[in-house]
């Protein structure tokens, strides 16, 4: 099953290796990951997206919380809690089919970010799905290249992931 | 006080209460060895970097201080992981501050460049590359901390070579702030008295105990849980010095070699408490049928260990000197009269047993069984990794906590001896002997320069048998005994290679000679080789082939 981690971590060089390095020589599988500072500087969060079963879920969170420089994790899988992904898609497009692939990102509300003679570039956010649906829908033009940020998420409502911040450390 | 990064490191070590450091010069460590020079500490000169560390580690088992480790970059620091491993897969508390070249070189693959804290960091407890001199003094301090508390481990300080040169304001911290780290030490009172009613529950209870017990000092709270409630403890190699190997309730070890009533209590209980132990593959065999009919309850300092391995029924977090006084408290004496019968027909139908025919060749065991007897079993043990290993285990009836070090997780040959003299360093009026092989001996014999210089009286006794011994008994066994690259037949005279070092070395061929000369290493002041020749081709019995299930054991022939 996919779960959705929030991984608040130290903001210093190397933790992002330490977290990585911890998932690759464990074996457990990363499916999307995300880091950005919060707002105390000093802060990152990690987004991380990962395919496990329960007990090695419990292990990543157990074996993340063994390196010092990680704060806090929070699984976000079953709490109410908003996912968001960016992605632009750079595709082919001529004079004869630009209006239709633009029709193509207003139902996604997605943006065009660059024009070209024979390309597009969309900007589209959203969760998953959406992104796989609109990949999907333009493949058939010919998608030249796409970046994908991975999922960011945030509890929904004003509860936090800092509530009791390192007081749950090795519980 | 203004200082230089040489300086703090070395006022630091002080405020630590260090003594003694194991270590190996070179140039991007040359301000620290200056610094030394003006120093009271003592620097044990190793004869490679894998022996300063390996020595470290011994010193720290033996004494239970963090083992302190200076090297230089590059090659220095990479000669440094297998010791750095041995520690962290034992949970040894250690410092190990490296060089490392300037910070504007870094990256740039200077000369003797090496990124050691991103080589290490799957195997160290937390690692520090040193950008700002000011900050040394909080790294220091924090390593220390963490090396030492909660599950100990090993801890890098990698300094740049600038940063010891460079000045900044010296104020040694007197605690640590770090939000990250927090270990448990007191179990949930509400969980042990659910393992205390679990206990009085049990009719086939067996103590499954571990490095946690020795390492947290636990052995008196052990040993008063087994015998209020009359539990026999089986232990892991780790554990062995944490239980008293005469008591009537010792089973020894358990596990791959361990002993065949052992792995039957295990097998046949219905509930094993594990405390301060990891439920190692060694130790389980096949996992799913290690499990099936019991209950299990485990104890241990390191959360991430508890249902890694295996599933549990009541999980206490804590220090398991800590939750053993609790415990003791609440248990209450459980009738086992007929499960500790049982265990004894188990122990009448499948003894420990080798032949020694004192006109013929000298069996290995026997050897071992002669340093107990000689030694009166009060000998603080190291023994290097193999067969000679798994025969101590099985032998060596250990009584005293912190009287073995053994390289249990890692298995690294080469550790035995320069962790001896770590041993004999941190506890210089104790007799120290190194049970070692003539394959793993060879893996850090320069260090017998390091034993005669600075007179490290402790005594090596190889078993010698020709043979890389444990790998020759997996092929015989199941290689269908085409031996490759196991026999060591045309190795060298261990008795003149001792005397080339200036060491004294014995050689004894027969097994009427064996006590005798122990007993003459014992009374030679200074370091002693003996080298034991022994029957080549001995197999440790029993053993639980791999993934088999840990009561189908190979019990091997009676000759």
């Amino acid at each position: 099953m996919r779960h959705v981690l929030a991984v608040l971590v130290d903001n210093k060089p190397g933790v992002l290796v330490r977290v990585a390095g911890l998932f690759a020589r464990r074996g457990f599988n990363i499916e999307s990951l995300a880091v950005g500072t919060t707002v105390d500087k000093t802060i990152s969060r990690m987004t991380i997206e990962v395919e496990a079963d329960e007990p090695t879920l419990e292990q990543i969170i157990k074996q993340l919380y063994k390196l010092i420089n990680v704060l806090k994790v929070s699984n976000l899988t079953n709490e109410p809690s908003v996912h968001r992904e960016l992605a632009m898609i750079k595709v082919r497009a001529n004079s004869a089919n630009r209006a239709e692939i633009q029709q193509i990102f207003e139902t996604f509300r997605a943006k065009v970010v660059d024009v070209s003679h024979q390309s597009l570039i969309a900007e589209v956010t959203g969760n998953e799905e959406k992104i796989e649906a609109i990949i999907m829908l333009l493949s058939s033009y010919g998608i030249l290249e796409i970046v994908r940020t991975g999922k960011i998420s945030l509890l929904r409502g004003n509860k936090t992931t800092r509530n009791g911040e390192a007081k749950e450390k090795g519980q | 006080m203004k200082l230089n990064g040489a300086q703090m490191v070395i006022h630091s070590l002080k405020k630590e209460g260090v003594d003694t450091i194991f270590g190996y010069p070179g140039g991007a460590v040359l301000s620290l060895y200056d610094q030394l020079y003006d120093s009271d500490i003592r620097h044990i000169l190793a004869r490679h970097e894998q022996g300063a560390t390996h020595a470290a580690d011994g010193y720290a088992r033996a004494t239970g201080r963090p083992g302190v480790v200076f090297a230089t970059s590059g090659p220095g620091a990479t000669n440094l992981v297998t010791g750095i491993t041995t520690a962290y897969m034992d949970s040894v508390p250690m410092v190990i501050f490296t060089g490392q070249v300037a910070i504007s070189l870094i990256g740039t693959d200077a000369f003797q460049e090496a990124d050691i804290t991103g080589i290490t960091y799957p195997v160290t407890k937390h690692s520090y590359l040193v950008k700002d001199v000011n900050q040394l003094p909080v790294i220091i301090k924090e390593a220390f901390h963490i090396a030492t508390t909660g599950r100990c481990g090993p801890v890098l300080i990698d300094l740049p070579k600038d940063i010891q040169a460079a000045e900044g304001k010296f104020d040694y911290p007197a605690g640590v702030n770090i939000p990250g780290y927090n270990p448990t030490y007191h179990g949930h009172p509400g969980q042990i008295a659910r393992a205390a009613k679990m206990i009085a529950q049990a009719e086939r209870p067996v103590i499954y105990s571990g490095g946690g017990i020795v390492f947290s000092g636990a052995d008196n709270y052990l040993l008063q849980l087994a015998e209020l409630t009359n539990i026999p403890v089986t232990t892991t190699l780790m554990g062995l010095t944490g239980f008293p190997g005469n008591h009537r309730l010792s089973l020894g070890m358990l596990g791959m070699h361990g002993n065949y009533w052992s792995n039957m209590a295990v097998s046949e209980a219905d509930l094993i408490i594990a405390v301060g132990a990891r439920f190692d593959e060694r130790v389980t065999g096949n996992v799913s049928r290690f499990v099936e009919g019991k209950k299990i309850i485990h104890i241990d300092i390191d959360p991430a260990e508890i249902g890694k391995n295996i599933g549990v029924d009541i999980p206490i977090v804590g220090d398991a000197n800590l939750v053993l006084c609790e415990l003791v408290k609440k248990v209450e004496p459980v009738d086992t009269t007929l499960w500790l019968e049982q265990i004894e027909e188990w122990k009448q139908q499948g003894p420990l047993h080798y032949e020694q025919d004192m006109d013929g060749e000298i069996a290995p065991q026997f050897v071992i069984e002669q340093i107990y007897e000689q030694t009166e079993g009060k000998a603080l043990i190291t023994t290097e990794v193999g067969q000679h290993q798994m025969w101590t285990a099985q032998y060596y009836r250990f009584s005293r906590p912190r009287s073995l070090a053994s390289s249990g997780g890692l298995g690294a040959m080469g550790y035995g001896f320069p962790a001896s003299l770590g041993v004999q360093v941190g506890r210089p009026d104790e007799l120290v002997f190194c049970i070692a092989g003539d394959g793993s001996f060879l893996m850090n014999a320069q260090e017998l320069a390091t034993a005669v210089a600075y007179n490290i009286p402790v005594k090596v006794a190889i078993i010698n048998n020709g043979y890389l011994g444990m790998v020759r008994q997996l092929q015989e066994l199941f290689c269908r005994g085409r031996y490759h690259s196991v026999q060591l037949e045309k190795g060298p005279d261990f008795a003149k290679l001792a005397e080339a070092y200036g060491a004294v070395g014995l050689r004894v061929d027969k097994p009427a000679e064996v006590a005798p000369a122990l007993r003459r290493a014992m009374e030679t002041p200074g370091p002693v080789v003996i080298d034991f020749r022994v029957k080549a081709d001995e197999n440790v019995f029993p053993m639980v082939p791999p993934s088999a299930q840990i009561n189908e054991m190979i019990r091997g022939t009676k000759k």
